[in-house]
């Protein structure tokens, strides 16, 4: 087991810089997801740690080790591939021993550490069969146990669970959180999908277009997302987002866009005092607007709005409201009865506003 | 507008004859045959009609210019295989097939595992290869002529040059030499087919294999024997077994370069076929008989090929 660092690393493609200065480290044993949208470079990212790719500049390190320049097979990593990359003419059994005898493990050795990874991921009785006669989630378990057997220092995952049905991928998420907390191995997972990010990393590595925008543990990347990206990218529905212009008077700062006037928490005013007068873009989260079918007149931290339309998902109730720019979306109660036209008020928990700053995208609080 | 007004049909009553025809055409095994026969008919009058008119004159001693011979029943059969340079020509077929064949597979293999990398002018070089495919035989085989010239083939004077020889390489002039120099012919205008047809095979395995192999630690031929022969190995065995029936079948290459020559020692199947029925003697019995002997050979490896084809379908 080892730690990762990539240190400064930049990965150019002719024109296009697919990972641009690259700093991160991962801890020992930690379970790190890289996410970000499609073509932001996250796989080019995962490929460089695995040799695959040679990076531009910087330096990677496994362990104490540079690894830089080192190819793959000394590296001591394994990993698993989107579409898991067995080979199509050996046995299952043959698809997880193969490593191992390349890498002259006594027979024994083999056999008991193949038979211990299918007894974990429970595919003792495919052993003998071969790919093309598994489903698509055995075929997974396949490749995620070609990584166990090899008992590598860090285990590479590219979107592993992308090709499974959405059913299976909930519960194949799940297992694979059990297995890397109970081997305790170093794995770098590699996704497009926030919510399985949220779920399983220990940190998460927010990319976009090749710069890395926030590492952090998924609470406070939602909490505290550092810049605009992050705040839209992660949580669904998405942050609302609008811009308001900051005003201040009566010892109390205001956020004004349209009819909506918000008062700041007394906690936040100090970050916004430069920017009084000016623009800065709101974010509220969809359940940081609480929506009640009631008359109250407005106060500091109410709006009212019209409804655009209601989206009931069961266990919950995507409101649509008309805001001072474009549509705000509110997760309201599960069975709330509105109509689109109805006019209702809706409480902000202004405790947990977002605020950015229109130019650098950064966040302000 | 008529409607077959609704009857109910009692078991056991007859169906009245059109309807009979029209159920029987519509099942399915009937249509099958219905349906393939354009094709039967095209095989019968273009494939087996000369077929079986070849083995009826295998059979008797007709000659070039007589409308008829006699029928003389397996008489040309037997002389053949007491004629010792139709025996000669059965040996040379063998070694034509069978001793190009590998040579063309390695080569080929090797060319289509040098084209699938990654370099500048691949797509040129791509487009060279097939030339020697392309170009049509009894062309590309008058330049091997021309290369193999006695006096002016460039091979000599390179070979002079550089003191590797005394005097010019009679390459045609006997028959070890010239069945080496038709072999060396046959293997550069077979290779592009075997490089064509691996490098598409090459280009279906998937990219991540290798990469999954090469993390896990196998060296580039160790990857080639696990990762790359299983997923083409299939193309590897239909293009061999075709190349050696097409060698077999050759007529072109030797009829240009040597014509059997010198003294028929290095006939082939085809050739010794043509000689004895149209070119010299003009006996067209026996030029067929020739020809048929080659058919049981050919029919074996047919079958084979079919067979494996078939048991990769499944
Ligand atoms: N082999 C390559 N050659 C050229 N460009 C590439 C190559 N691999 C990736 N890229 C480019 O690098 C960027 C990042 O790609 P990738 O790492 O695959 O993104 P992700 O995995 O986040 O979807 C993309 O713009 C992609 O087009
Ligand atoms: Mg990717």
């Amino acid at each position: 087991m080892a730690e990762v660092i990539y240190d400064h690393v930049t990965k150019r493609f002719d024109s296009v810089v697919a990972v641009n200065d690259l700093t991160l480290e991962v801890k020992d044993g930690e379970f790190l997801v890289l996410v970000g949208p499609s073509g932001c470079g996250k796989t080019t990212a995962l490929r460089c740690l695995a040799g695959l790719e040679e990076v531009t500049s910087g330096d990677i390190l496994i362990g104490d080790r540079v690894v830089t320049h080192i190819p793959p097979k000394d590296r001591d990593i394994a990993m698993v591939f989107q579409n898991y990359a067995l080979y199509p003419h050996m046995t299952v059994y043959d698809n997880m021993a193969f490593g191992l005898k390349l890498r002259k493990v006594p027979k024994q050795e083999i056999d008991r550490r193949v038979k211990e990874a299918a007894e974990i991921l429970g595919i003792q009785e495919l052993l003998n069969r071969k790919p093309r006669q598994l489903s698509g989630g055995q075929r997974q378990r396949v490749a995620l146990g070609r990584a166990i057997v090899r008992e590598p220092q860090v285990f590479l995952m590219d979107e592993p669970l992308s090709n499974l049905d959405a059913k299976l991928r909930v519960q194949t998420r799940g297992e694979l959180i059990k297995l890397q907390r109970r081997l305790g191995v170093t794995t770098i997972y590699v996704t497009h999908d926030q919510v399985e990010a949220m779920t399983m990393g220990h940190r998460i590595a927010v990319m976009n277009q090749g710069v890395l925008q926030q590492l952090d543990t998924p609470e406070n990347l939602y909490d505290r997302p550092a810049n605009l990206f992050v705040a839209t990218f992660i949580g669904s529905p998405a942050m609302n987002i609008f811009p308001v212009k900051v005003v201040s008077g009566d010892g109390a700062y205001r956020l004004i866009a349209g009819e909506v006037t918000l008062e700041v928490p007394p906690s936040h005013r100090s970050r916004l005092a430069d920017y009084v007068g000016r623009e800065v873009l709101l974010g509220i989260r969809p359940e940081d607007l609480e929506v009640a079918v009631s008359n109250e007149a407005q106060r500091g931290d109410t709006v009212r709005l019209p409804v655009e339309l209601i989206e009931p998902l069961g266990a919950e109730t995507l409101v649509h409201l008309r805001g001072p720019a474009g549509t705000l979306i509110a997760q309201g109660e599960p069975r709330i009865r509105l109509n689109p036209g109805d006019v209702v008020t809706v409480r902000v928990r202004t405790e947990h506003l977002h605020t950015f700053d229109p130019q650098t995208e950064a966040a302000i609080f | 507008m008529t409607t077959t007004p609704v009857r109910t049909i009692a078991p056991g009553m007859p169906l009245p004859l059109r309807q009979r025809i029209r159920l029987w055409i519509e099942s399915e095994p009937v249509l099958a045959y219905l349906f393939m026969s354009p094709g039967w008919l095209i095989l019968l009058l273009f494939m087996s009609y000369p077929f079986f008119l070849g083995i009826w004159i295998s059979l008797t001693d007709r000659t070039v210019g007589l409308p008829t011979g006699e029928f003389v029943g397996l008489r040309n059969y037997r002389d053949l295989l007491r004629d010792g340079v139709f025996r000669l020509t059965v040996l040379n077929t063998f070694i034509y097939g069978f001793v190009t064949v590998p040579f063309k597979l390695l080569l080929g293999l090797l060319l289509a595992l040098l084209l699938n990398q990654a370099f500048r002018l691949r797509n040129v070089l791509r487009a060279a290869l097939l030339l020697p495919w392309i170009v049509p035989t009894a062309l590309s085989s008058l330049a091997w002529l021309m290369l193999y010239d006695p006096v002016l083939s460039p091979f000599s004077w390179l070979l002079k040059d550089w003191g590797v020889v005394e005097g010019s390489i009679a390459f045609l002039g006997s028959r070890v030499n010239a069945i080496v120099s038709l072999c060396v012919a046959n293997i550069w205008r077979g290779t592009p087919f075997f490089a064509v047809a691996i490098l598409a095979g090459l280009q279906a395995v998937p990219h991540e294999l290798h990469e999954a192999a090469a993390i896990e630690g196998a060296n580039a031929i160790q990857r080639f024997f696990a990762v790359t022969l299983p997923v083409i190995r299939g193309i590897v065995v239909i293009t061999t077994l075709f190349s050696i029936i097409w060698t077999f079948a050759d007529f072109q290459l030797v009829y240009v370069l040597t014509k059997g020559g010198p003294a028929n020692s290095t006939h082939i199947f085809g050739t010794f076929a043509w000689q004895e029925g149209i070119g010299g003697a003009g006996k067209l019995g026996m030029g067929a008989a020739v020809s048929l002997y080659m058919f049981p050979i050919l029919a074996a490896l047919s079958a084979i090929l079919l067979r494996y084809v078939r048991s990769q379908e499944t």
